[in-house]
């Protein structure tokens, strides 16, 4: 076990560094770079602030420096927000964690719930019903649905506060401050578990209609057991095990915040903060995040193979 | 010996988009107590169907439909409600199934898959049901019976998960065992060794065995009756050394030639000639009659009763049409 630990981390550095390799010649090649992009700025002008950036380096000596500095756990400075990268990073990602989580939670809360149910109840109305709500729920656009339950829950209803993540103006402390961030995060919430709980909900009905199939069911049946406990105990601990693939992408969509949901309802996430760089060219932030994004992508597949070994004894590894 | 299990009269039919199957098609059967059947017959003749069935393991099936009567023990097993046909499965009438590999939970241990019909029907503590699962494994003939409770199926051969499997089914010390095919999947010199198994279990306990299988060797070292089926109904049944010593259906008498006799030096072994006939919405007929040498005219038209015409010996087959014994 702890061989094969050491193994996966020396596969995983190697990963890494081959990652932001691409990543950095990816941001560094593109043409065009923060200063090119501010046309007010005379041609002496840029030239002295790629001086100052160092972006007039040769590439290689440049990422070079990166790594030096990454090792040290120094991602760079934003150049367009004219603050250290991890320190933004640690500004945003935590709200877009909040969202993720609980969007996550829910979303498997109930796919799990629903999928057993309508495999378990494979044709019947309820399995249809479902079937019908899924696919709306899946075809429609986030922006849409988002949008359109802004209109009748927050501006025809007045139940919840159409975006943003505290009331405008509002310095509100401790508790207070807590209800009121949940009195926000509800709605993207409610729209981030509506688009994700669709496909989840398939993929656990399929699961679940293939292991019902299985000897094993009908051998826990021809046991006596209770059909709460052929479905609990035998059918669903195997119609799980190939969810954990899953939750290996799980964790760097926790962190890695909405794009659109988030510009929908005005959340001061890391996804929005994303997007606005990528307008401005703030490639240090680009390549931090998506440097990240891939150190999380590495550290979930592990999490995953690790967990896949825990839940299934037929998994060895080595 | 007074009868466990009757099965009156006994219909299952799958309806399907294509047509109705019908798999079991008006089959009656007794065992009596202490006693062997065997319900012999190629794949897909219904015998799976009848045990299924007689287990109420096919309720929720789509499109299924099941009608007659099953008695155990003087009930219905069929018109019984849920609870108590679960009080009755896997305690008085347990199975045991063709697949020993697939029919384990991969993810739970063999003494946590042994435990739990012990702790459901006995109602013991899950201290008393480890030791009487240690027991058990014991007691069918595996060795190191601590360190078997604690392995996963994929960590056991074939043999020792159909060892496994019996031991599940007489935990509870069940009246009626069914087998389906219970050595089909496993290598021979295994196969005898389950079969002893199973005769040495029965020989202590005094259980009846419901065995399915398609081996006429495992038939003439098991049975005390055995029942022939073809295409969902039964074509012959009696007494296990009349049967086998002068059968009467031509499927019968087929079956009994393309088996090897040993001692008996054969270029190739005889095969009946053609294919069981599709399931599929059929007409009223003999259904073996395109097989059967003897085919006439009658047979293609109008189905043959299952008639007594020994007193150990029934048969379906317009060959022997007026030769019924009427006792």
């Amino acid at each position: 076990m702890s061989t094969y630990i050491s193994k996966r981390l020396i596969y995983m550095a190697v990963i890494l560094l081959a990652a932001s390799l691409l990543i950095f010649c990816l941001y560094a090649l593109t043409p065009g770079d923060f200063i090119s992009g501010n046309i007010k700025l005379t041609p002496e002008r840029k030239a002295e602030l790629r001086e100052i950036y160092g972006l007039n380096k040769p590439v290689l000596e440049r990422y070079a420096l990166w790594m030096k500095n990454a090792f040290q756990g120094d991602f760079g400075y934003s150049l367009a927000q004219q603050k250290p990268v991890l320190s933004l990073f640690n500004d945003y990602i935590w709200n877009s964690f909040l969202l993720a989580a609980a969007s996550t939670f829910l979303t498997w809360f109930i796919a799990v719930i629903v999928g057993v149910v309508s495999a378990y109840k494979q044709y019947s109305w309820f399995d249809t019903l479902v079937l019908v709500i899924v696919f709306a729920a899946m075809s429609l656009p986030s922006f849409f649905i988002g949008l359109f339950l802004i209109k009748i829950v927050a501006v025809d209803l007045k139940w919840l506060p159409p975006g943003g993540m505290i009331t405008t103006g509002s310095n509100a402390t401790g508790w207070a401050y807590v209800k009121e961030v949940i009195h926000h995060m509800t709605l993207p919430v409610i729209v981030m578990t509506i688009l994700g709980v669709g496909s989840l909900t398939r993929y656990f009905r399929t699961n679940m209609i293939d292991v019902i199939k299985q000897d094993y069911i009908r051998t826990a049946r021809a046991k006596g057991l209770k059909e709460s406990k052929v479905l609990f105990s035998h059918a669903l601990r195997n119609a799980l095990l190939p969810a954990i693939t899953l939750v290996g992408f799980e964790l760097p969509a926790l962190f890695g915040g909405s794009l659109i949901i988030e510009k929908i309802f005005n959340w001061p996430g890391i996804g929005q903060l994303y997007m606005s760089s990528f307008s401005l060219r703030d490639y240090p932030l680009l390549m931090g995040f998506t440097m990240l994004i891939a150190i999380l992508t590495v550290i979930g597949t592990l999490i995953s193979d690790l967990l896949y070994h825990i839940a299934d004894p037929r998994v060895r590894l080595h | 010996m007074s009868t466990l299990l009757e099965i009156d009269q006994l219909n299952t039919y799958f309806h399907t988009e294509e047509g109705t199957i019908k798999a079991v098609d008006d089959v009656s059967l007794r065992v009596l107590q202490g006693e062997t059947v065997c319900i012999v017959g190629e794949s897909g003749c219904g015998k799976s169907v009848t045990a299924l069935s007689v287990m109420g393991l096919l309720q929720g099936t789509t499109g299924i439909e099941i009608g007659g009567k099953i008695h155990f023990e003087g009930e219905d097993l069929l018109s019984m409600d849920r609870h108590h046909l679960r009080a009755i499965r896997g305690n008085e009438i347990a199975m045991i199934f063709q697949e020993p590999m697939s029919s384990l939970n991969p993810v739970l241990t063999i003494g946590e898959q042994m435990m739990e019909p012990l702790v459901e029907h006995l109602k013991i503590s899950k201290k008393e049901a480890r030791k009487r699962a240690i027991e058990l494994i014991e007691q069918v003939g595996i060795s190191r019976p601590e360190q078997i409770a604690k392995s996963y199926p994929h960590e056991l051969s074939g043999g020792m998960l159909q060892r496994v499997m019996i031991a599940i089914a007489i935990s509870c010390n069940p009246k009626l065992l069914i087998a389906d095919e219970p050595t089909t999947a496993l290598d021979v010199t295994i196969q005898a060794q389950i079969l002893d198994t199973m005769r040495q279990i029965k020989a202590e306990s005094g259980m009846s065995i419901l065995l399915i299988t398609h081996d006429l060797g495992v038939v003439a070292e098991m049975a005390d009756y055995v029942i022939v089926m073809y295409a969902g109904k039964i074509v012959e049944q009696g007494e296990v050394t009349a049967l086998f010593e002068s059968p009467k259906h031509p499927y019968t008498q087929g079956l009994l030639k393309s088996k090897p006799v040993l001692g008996q030096r054969q270029d190739s072994l005889y095969s009946i000639p053609g294919q069981v006939p599709n399931l599929l919405d059929l007409q009223p007929s003999c259904y073996f009659y395109e097989r059967c040498e003897h085919c006439m005219e009658i047979c293609r038209s109008k189905e043959p009763r299952l008639d007594k015409i020994e007193s150990s010996q029934s048969v379906a087959c317009w060959l022997y049409e007026g030769a019924a014994i009427h006792a």
